[in-house]
């Protein structure tokens, strides 16, 4: 009846996971309960789980990142305080099974449900907005797209709670991930969290994609595109292309799983290498579909905050075009000492080192943005200003990686550790969170607190720098990743800083929940009515913040880059208003309603409950057909309607005329 | 294409101001087609017909022709002027599908010529 599923599933005996999910059960069940006693269903239900609005999945999306990163954050703080106390005789207080399964959480989740969600819902929030559209081409689809996430992200939760998670790193290599060698669910969690979250992120792909390029303001042409429009089409050109080449990997041993097929398997004719070489051929697109909308967000910021055009506009656009091309063309420097002869690793390592090239570029456009420009150090500036630094050094150590017999030397070592945390840190954690401030106002219509921003930058720099600089000092003298227990006493004075590091980064994360909530307390005085709080370049700062649900009363006319730039120049802030009707997307509950079967069939099929996977997939493919013969799925806001939102909006910051 | 000469219509994202007529009589040719390819590659791959090194040869073809009747009579990809986002869209994903495969098929070759030799069992 419940298939593998049993009451030993739950780990009664081991009181460190049982805590844990005891206290994450109980504040679930709080916020729960405080939802139904503050009566905020029916809102919550109508206003944000149905609502097909960009920016509302947008918020909902960084939502999701956020709160994913505190989970994430509490696995990596785990890991550096058990290699700092586990040295010499001292066995730390994790036991490899679990240290192996908080590792291999750590990075999943830091990538697939922080790095991605940050990234897609800034998209989400502003590529509408900056094309000067009313909503994304399908706006249903969007909305599937974010419950599909938001389910992997809830499965791969579950296995805190109910069985185990895979101890197999966030690659999942077989044949250590096959059945004969990880016979429970632990791979089970992870594979499928991971192909249903990756419908959804193909959906997005596939929306994004024909949004830039359908779904423009009247007169915005390619080359007037902002910048991080630019990135977002590049990085979801990418998404669209490589993303079924996961799904596909994975779905390869899923079969091997399942049904006994021979993929990956070391005998039956299997070849465990195709695996790590689909995986990177996924894996490298992947950072670029990371970093490419977080040049994007610097690009914004820097050009806003220098007061000045961004400089060579047309470099930066081919420089991304570049890098979105080159992407594919570098995967094999993640395993270069997997046994490839010299003229492979010599082609990949040069590929490699030729994609810093358009890199390069962008870091001097930036740097010529703020040269002589007016900077005004506002906390999206100062995390501009850190990740160019930072991004450097993490650029150079990957090319450094790059030179395949070095790679020899430190391949798997913490000195990668420390190389992909200085570019994924540095490059888009960063990003993510200058966008945050960036464009907060806009989303909310309150500024964000600047000192308390600033502090929490300050904390998450020097943080970084005290956690990784000693990992790239402890790769060289020949620590590999991973371990659970340190060999070495002399590497603990470095592995105590490194935590230490961790620390101010936490700090970090601790200013930024203050600012959040001494921003929404005292958002009153902290309003922005003119919809423009940074004397903003593109066009999402033309409209209101928040903006109304369909973006503009009535849609720009765009004549040059810099769009609104230009408007205010010309005078032309307030075009004599005459509005017409516009058709709207209705809310729609299908994407919460498809997404909660997919969690319900992923579950059955991880503790193979077969029946409900009938079930659950049935229903879900009814939930997608009833969707699609839908008919009724727009409303019309009429110019009436329209003409009274805008007053009301208009009316406190117009003086009396 | 570009927004320049283009009035966009007030109306809901992603609906076309005309909704593409379906031509019952393409799709009809293109399932037709799409089945038979699928038949053909099923015979090809039971053949001996063939000379049989040419075998995975005639399924590639085969593939191929499963891919452009997909392209042409499920997804409408023509060659008007409008199709300049289709057309481009194609070249980019066969692109990619290229660099992989072959990358892939590099790669993996490599690896097993490195192999020491095993001895058959």
């Amino acid at each position: 009846m419940l298939g593998r599923l049993t009451w030993a599933a739950i780990p009664f005996n081991e009181p460190l996971p049982l805590i844990s999910m005891g206290v994450v059960l109980i504040v679930i069940l709080a916020v729960l309960a405080l939802v139904v006693i503050k009566g905020w269903v029916p809102y919550l239900w109508r206003e944000w789980l149905t609502s097909v609005d960009h920016k509302r999945i947008g918020v909902m999306y960084m939502t999701l990142g956020l709160v994913m990163l505190l989970r994430g954050f509490a696995d990596a703080i785990m890991m550096r305080t058990q290699q700092t106390i586990a040295i010499g005789d001292a066995q730390g207080y994790l036991p490899p099974d679990h240290y192996n399964q908080i590792f291999s959480a750590h990075g999943t989740i830091m990538i697939f449900f922080v790095a991605m969600p940050l990234v897609i819902g800034l998209m989400n929030f502003v590529v509408p907005l900056q094309l000067g559209a009313r909503d994304v081409a399908f706006p249903t689809l969007n909305s599937v797209s974010f419950w599909l996430t938001a389910a992997g992200a809830l499965l791969i939760n579950v296995s805190l709670v109910v069985g185990n998670f895979a101890r197999t790193s966030w690659w999942n290599y077989p044949p250590l991930s096959e059945l004969a060698f990880s016979p429970d669910v632990g791979v089970d969690y992870y594979l499928w969290s991971l192909q249903i979250s990756g419908i959804g992120t193909v959906l997005t792909g596939v929306n994004f994609v024909t949004t830039i390029l359908k779904v423009r303001a009247p007169g915005m042409t390619y080359f007037r595109m902002p910048v991080f429009c630019w990135t977002a089409l590049a990085a979801n050109m990418l998404i669209v292309a490589a993303f079924p080449i996961l799904t596909a990997t994975f779905v390869m041993l899923l079969l091997d799983r399942y049904l006994g097929m021979h993929f990956f398997t070391n005998d039956g004719g299997g070849n465990p290498m195709m695996y790590p070489n689909l995986f990177w051929a996924w894996g490298h697109p992947e950072v670029y579909i990371l970093i490419l909308p977080a040049f994007g967000v610097y690009s914004e910021v820097v050009a806003t905050f220098s007061g000045k055009a961004l400089f060579s506009y047309r470099s930066m656009v081919l420089a991304t075009l570049g890098i979105c091309i080159l992407s594919f063309m570098v995967w094999l420097h993640h395993f270069f000492t997997m046994g490839a002869g010299a003229d492979v690793n010599a082609f990949f390592g040069m590929m490699s080192t030729l994609i810093a090239v358009p890199t390069g570029v962008k870091i001097f456009n930036w740097l010529f943005t703020m040269f002589r420009g007016r900077v005004v150090f506002t906390t999206p500036m100062l995390y501009a200003v850190g990740f160019m630094v930072t991004f450097v050094i993490g650029g150079l150590t990957g090319v450094l990686l790059a030179v395949p017999p070095v790679d020899f030397v430190l391949h798997n070592s913490a000195f990668l550790v420390a190389h992909f945390h200085n570019v994924i840190i540095g490059g888009v954690v960063f990003g993510a969170l200058a966008g945050y401030n960036y464009w907060f106002p806009k989303a909310f219509g309150f500024t964000l607190d600047e000192r308390l921003g600033k502090a929490s930058f300050w904390c998450w720099l020097v943080g970084f720098y005290l956690a990784f600089t000693p990992l790239y000092v402890l790769g060289l003298k020949g620590m590999t990743r991973r371990l659970q227990h340190i060999p070495d006493p002399s590497w603990q004075p470095w592995l105590l800083v490194a935590e230490v590091g961790a620390i101010v980064i936490f700090a970090g994360i601790l200013c930024q929940i203050a600012q959040l909530y001494v921003s929404i307390r005292g958002r009153e005085q902290r309003r922005d009515l003119s919809g423009d709080p940074w004397n903003g370049r593109t066009l999402e700062w033309a409209t209101a913040s928040p903006p109304p649900a369909y973006n503009f009363a009535v849609l720009p006319q765009v004549e040059s880059i810099d769009a609104f730039w230009h408007m205010k120049q010309a005078g032309r802030n307030a075009p004599a208003p005459s509005y017409v009707t516009i058709e709207m997307p209705r809310n729609s509950p299908v994407g919460f309603v498809i997404a909660f079967f997919a969690v319900v069939t992923g579950f059955a099929l991880i503790w193979h409950i077969w029946w409900l996977v009938v079930l659950g997939f049935l229903a879900a493919v009814v939930m997608v057909l009833v969707a699609g013969w839908s008919d009724d799925r727009e409303r019309e806001v009429s110019a009436a309607e329209i003409a009274q939102i805008e007053q009301a909006r208009l009316g406190p910051r117009q003086p009396a005329e | 294409m570009d927004g320049d000469n283009q009035a966009f219509p007030d109306r809901t994202p992603g609906v076309e101001e005309r909704e593409p007529t379906a031509n019952y009589l393409s799709y009809t040719v293109g399932l037709t087609l799409a089945i038979l390819a699928t038949i053909a590659s099923f015979i090809v791959s039971q053949t001996d017909l063939l000379w049989p090194p040419g075998i995975p040869v005639g399924l590639v073809v085969l593939a191929f022709a499963q891919v452009g009747i997909h392209l042409v009579f499920f997804l409408h990809l023509g060659s008007g002027s409008d199709h300049t986002n289709n057309i481009l869209a194609l070249a980019f994903g066969v692109l990619i599908v290229f660099l992989v495969i072959t990358g892939s098929i590099w790669i993996i070759s490599n690896l097993n010529e490195n192999m020491l030799p095993m001895p058959m069992e």
